[in-house]
């Protein structure tokens, strides 16, 4: 049958009108997807089956592409490693020289640290367990940066592990599933890493753009970082485990500080998968649960009206400050919970020196002359400021009010 | 085969097989490697199927297509699942709404129109980025990836060369 015999071909009007509303049709959906979506929450639900499935389906794939170039680039090191494995040699000399020191150096290190730790009773991290895995997969546009490793949730990897390289952390992982997972870049727009300066102990915020080295933000301080310096992991939020190398601060052509990513040294086909999930993970939550609850506020309403012949010895009546368990000391400390309520203990450890107050004519006098006679320098925490409180009526404040206060 | 002129466009000729191509292309350049310590860049490789479906014919399967692509870079590179659809539908509803300004036109003009839609595209993309990180993307790695995108015109122009035509309906 020939065109023209065609009934249809004539519908070139309706036919374009047609396009058009499906192609609005298509764009109304496609805007109420992307709205729905919410990968921002960065949880196993939130992945979604769609991408689970996808990520099953392209990992053997993405292996399969990549298995010539790995091959290709494995055979290419052979020949250079046997064409230059005369200079490689005498390099390596050198290097194993310099360990060498270094050696002698870290040995001495870690004996003053053993000591240390002995002496100061110091809880650490419990070694992290680790998976292995190859990348497959890699996303490196300007919108999205990520990876799939074809290890998954077999392992025991969840959303949340940090990926190292051989060189310095890569990222997280955002979504698992049966011998895949896929890894957040610390490059991504939606990445946001708790960092430190090594150098300073100051924070800040890794935040990716899409670029290949990202932001430094929300730095404080007076001249926090310089170029060079070393930026690890902070650990806060519990998010990443404490002092993971992440790479080396420079200023960028925007004035803005940036970090060159360890990571980037090489190219990164295997990572490590620290099977982390945070805090709670390390410490011993059992015993955190028997610790004794916190001894009651001086001065707080609840509170019985103080005996005079007792104030004196309020302060050595407390002695019992709860000893918590898991407050070691270190930023690496793995109970942040049981941190025990700073003030009342401050306020409890009152010498009996200052006491000699008379008695006090005020109902409530509990509270400031508690606090008037904080002791200095034997307290961690700073008691807060007589003025700070309510003026008494008693005259007892006035004899008890310290003159320094604690340095 | 003498009659195969005046038969009407079979749709997986002009849209199954080239989107089979843009899926291939985009896996493999997905693959993790680096040449002389430099990874390869990541262009878009649906916008030029999408622009030159978009100048060949009006069709009511086309748009599902450029979803379908939409979704499936979604996917592999891990972005929001809708986000590159409404980035490829944006500048094919535009060059479908001008396909009759662009009738005629010669390459360079074409290939100017196909900068501007790629710029469309990206630019979007840039927008939704920024609200949906609250962070703006690295402006040298958007230029990096236009420039990347914006070389493969000539596949798009092969592919309207050879089915524009096809339809003589849409002459």
């Amino acid at each position: 049958m020939s065109l023209r015999d065609n009934p249809l071909g004539e519908l070139k009007v309706p036919l374009t009108w047609t396009a058009g509303i499906v192609f609005i049709v298509v764009l109304i959906a496609s805007v109420a997807i992307l709205l729905s979506d919410r990968r921002e929450a960065f949880d196993t639900d939130a992945y979604g089956n769609p991408r689970t499935m996808a990520d099953r389906v392209m990992a053997p794939v993405g292996d399969a592409l990549s298995t010539p170039g790995r091959l290709t680039g494995q055979g290419v090191d052979g020949i250079r490693g046997y064409f230059f494995a005369v200079s490689e040699n005498r390099r390596l000399r050198v290097e194993l020289e310099n360990m060498r020191q270094w050696r002698d150096v870290a040995i001495a290190l870690r004996d003053t640290n053993e000591r240390y730790r002995t002496v100061l009773g110091l809880k650490t991290d419990p070694p992290i367990p680790m998976a292995t895995a190859r990348i497959v997969t890699d996303s490196r546009g300007p919108f999205a940066n990520s990876r799939l490793a074809n290890a998954g949730s077999e392992k025991g990897i969840k959303p949340g592990n940090p990926v190292m390289s051989e060189n310095g952390l890569v990222g997280r992982i955002v979504g698992v599933t049966e011998g895949v997972s896929r890894v957040l870049l610390l490059t991504d727009a939606a990445s946001r890493t708790p960092v430190m300066i090594d150098r300073t102990n100051s924070r800040a915020i890794l935040t990716g753009d899409g670029g290949p080295n990202p932001k430094l933000e929300y730095l404080r301080g007076q001249d926090p970082v310089k170029s060079g310096d070393r930026i690890l992991t902070s650990g806060d939020g519990g998010v990443f485990p404490r002092g993971l190398p992440v790479g080396v601060a420079v200023k960028g052509l925007d004035g803005r500080w940036r970090v060159v990513l360890a990571s980037d040294k090489a190219a990164v086909d295997f990572v490590r998968i620290l099977l982390f999930e945070d805090f709670t993970q390390v410490a011993d939550t059992r015993k955190l649960q028997h610790t004794a609850p916190p001894p009651p506020t001086p001065g707080a309403t609840t509170l019985p009206p103080p005996v005079p012949a007792t104030v004196p010895a309020a302060g050595a009546s407390i002695p019992a400050t709860p000893a918590p368990a898991g407050a070691t000391a270190g930023g690496a400390s793995p109970a942040p919970r049981t941190t025990p309520p700073a003030q009342p203990v401050a306020r409890a450890t009152t010498p009996a020196a200052k006491t000699t107050t008379p008695t006090p004519k005020a109902a409530t006098p509990a509270q400031p002359a508690a606090k008037a006679s904080v002791p200095p320098a034997k307290t961690a925490t700073p008691p807060a400021r007589p003025t700070a409180t309510p003026a008494p009526k008693a005259p007892a404040p006035k004899t008890t009010q310290p003159s320094g206060g604690p340095p | 085969m003498s009659s195969g002129g005046a038969r009407p466009l079979a749709p997986w000729r002009w849209l199954g097989v080239p989107m089979l191509y843009v899926i291939a292309a985009t896996m493999v350049f997905a693959v993790p490697m680096r040449f002389w310590g430099l990874g390869l860049p990541e262009p878009v490789f649906a916008l030029p199927v999408v622009f030159a479906w978009a100048v060949i014919r009006p069709s009511m399967l086309a748009p599902v297509g450029v979803m379908t692509m939409g979704f499936f870079l979604d996917l592999i590179w891990g972005s929001p699942i809708g986000f590159w659809a409404v980035c490829l539908l944006l500048p094919y509803g535009i060059v479908l709404g001008a396909r009759s300004i662009l009738a005629g036109q010669n390459q360079v003009m074409m290939w100017v129109w196909y900068g501007l839609s790629t710029a469309l595209a990206i630019g979007a993309g840039y927008l939704f980025t920024m609200l949906d990180t609250q962070n703006a993307p690295y402006p040298a790695s958007v230029g990096w990836q236009f420039l990347a995108t914006v070389v493969l015109y000539p596949f798009a122009d092969r592919l309207i060369d050879r089915f524009e035509d096809a339809d003589v309906r849409f002459r």
